[in-house]
């Protein structure tokens, strides 16, 4: 599993920085009992990904490591370990922060800059045009009309667009 | 009762069925539809990368419907459920996110009071209607062995819902179909691998894979969903499952209103069944004999 950490790979502050973020507050209550793990629909099938692990991760500092990893993306949001969780950390809430700090420090999956993309043009994740009106009016449902302006306007609002996108 | 319909960015476009059939419901219901041309995304897509962005994009969709005269919004897909209830959850309990994003709000040209209840469209039909559809069942659907699958965000986080139903066990899909005289296989709810598609496949169809192996192994007619981010994991990648696992299920998937639909003696081609892609010849069969 990866290489061995040492002092020099870690930041001690990261569980600040963590904990200033929304969803991030409750890291520090983690006891590493593992309910979040065993409950993971994702690590039953796939053991890149162990939510105990990357709390653990985060705690020590292993901030790069952590922020540049794929498997911050994994998690399904299913919010079965945040259910189950005795310690309340919140850990769906956890992952989100995770992943809108790795966005601050520049790490974005194209699956997510292909979204934004749709949303600023479409506002919505899929045109609707001509195309998709014949299909909604075969199936007997109203037509309907893009409306992208506000989509558009909160991403703006938050910088997310900061890039040419054809309108 | 009227309702605001929130579509959402999916099922106007990739469950077209989903959509149909609850219409044709509502109608039987009574149930009268108002559409808003101005809702957008409901801003759950957007929380991976900034959770603050997401939730004003919820709250920019309440304030309008707000101000359409909507105190019922209805949705159809979870995820535009939970979003939607966060952002009106931490609009009432969170006095940080409140005075962040109402200033924002305002800038939009737009303001929220938090008057708009929302609803998945299945907790509306269990919590308000289930006297009404037993009332008017004009078929039995007793030879149907059914799965009920709620997916993830119905009834989780169990925080903002205000524990409507069991979270790690949600009932009220299950006892629906009960009214319509099916047999209903109880099942697991099992993450159907939706939001991790886009990141890793080969994970999200093993998810996939963990539901639709104990749907197959329950003998199960078909499985009964409420989410189009679930009908794209069951349904739609459903042989490329099959393939990596080396299984072979061919299982109909359906939506809760196209069933309640049947249930109600609505005619089939009314509910959007040209559209359901695993083929369902075993299904009618059983149905009509």
């Amino acid at each position: 599993m990866g290489k061995t950490l040492t002092e020099k790979d870690l930041d001690l502050k990261f569980k600040y920085l963590i904990m200033q973020e929304k969803g991030g507050e409750m890291i520090v209550r983690c006891f590493s009992c593992a309910t979040c793990t065993l409950s993971c629909p994702v690590r039953l099938v796939d053991e890149e990904f162990n939510p105990r692990r990357i709390i653990r991760l985060a705690l020590l500092g292993a901030k790069e490591e952590v922020l540049r990893s794929p498997f911050i993306w994994l998690c399904s949001a299913c919010y079965l370990c945040s259910e189950r969780c005795p310690q309340d950390v919140k850990i769906t809430d956890l992952m989100i922060a995770l992943r809108n700090i790795a966005v601050k420090e520049g790490v974005l999956p194209s699956s997510l800059q292909a979204q934004l993309d749709l949303l600023y043009k479409h506002g919505r994740l899929y045109e609707i045009g001509e195309f998709e009106n014949k299909k909604r009016v075969k199936q007997s449902v109203p037509t309907l009309e893009e409306k992208r302006e506000l989509a558009a306007r909160v991403l703006e609002l938050f910088k997310l667009i900061t890039f040419p996108v054809e309108k | 009762m009227k309702i605001g319909l929130f579509l959402g960015c999916t099922v106007p476009v990739r469950a077209l069925n989903y959509e149909q059939a609850f219409r044709r419901l509502a109608e039987e219901l009574q149930i009268t539809i108002q559409d808003v041309p101005d809702f957008f995304c409901c801003g759950f897509p957007v929380k991976s990368i900034n959770e603050e962005t997401g939730i004003l994009m919820a709250l920019t969709n309440l304030a309008i419907a707000e101000k359409s005269g909507i105190q019922d919004l209805v949705t159809l897909c979870n995820a535009c459920t939970e979003n939607l209830t966060e952002a009106n959850y931490l609009w009432s309990n969170d006095p940080e996110v409140r005075k962040k994003l109402e200033p924002l709000l305002l800038d939009l040209g737009h303001s929220y009071s938090g008057s708009v209840r929302v609803r998945h469209s299945a907790r509306v039909l269990f919590e308000d209607f289930k006297d009404l559809i037993a009332q008017k069942i004009r078929r039995n659907l007793g030879t149907l062995r059914l799965y009920p699958y709620t997916g993830c965000h119905y009834a989780r986080p169990s925080r903002i819902y205000q524990d409507f139903d069991n979270p790690e066990a949600p009932d009220s899909l299950g006892e629906l179909l009960k009214i319509t005289g099916a047999q209903v296989v109880s099942g697991q709810n099992s993450c159907c691998g939706g939001a991790v598609l886009g990141f890793k496949e080969d994970t999200s169809l093993k998810m996939a894979g963990v539901t639709l192996k104990k749907v197959n192994e329950e003998g199960a007619d078909a499985m009964v969903l409420i989410c189009p981010f679930c009908d794209i994991m069951f349904e739609q990648n459903q042989k490329k499952v099959e393939k990596l696992l080396s299984e072979t299920y061919e299982l109909p998937v359906i939506y809760l209103p196209q069933v309640l639909g049947l249930a109600l003696g609505i005619p089939r081609e009314e509910l959007g069944f040209n559209l359901n892609r695993i083929k369902m010849d075993g299904f009618w069969t059983k149905l009509e004999g």
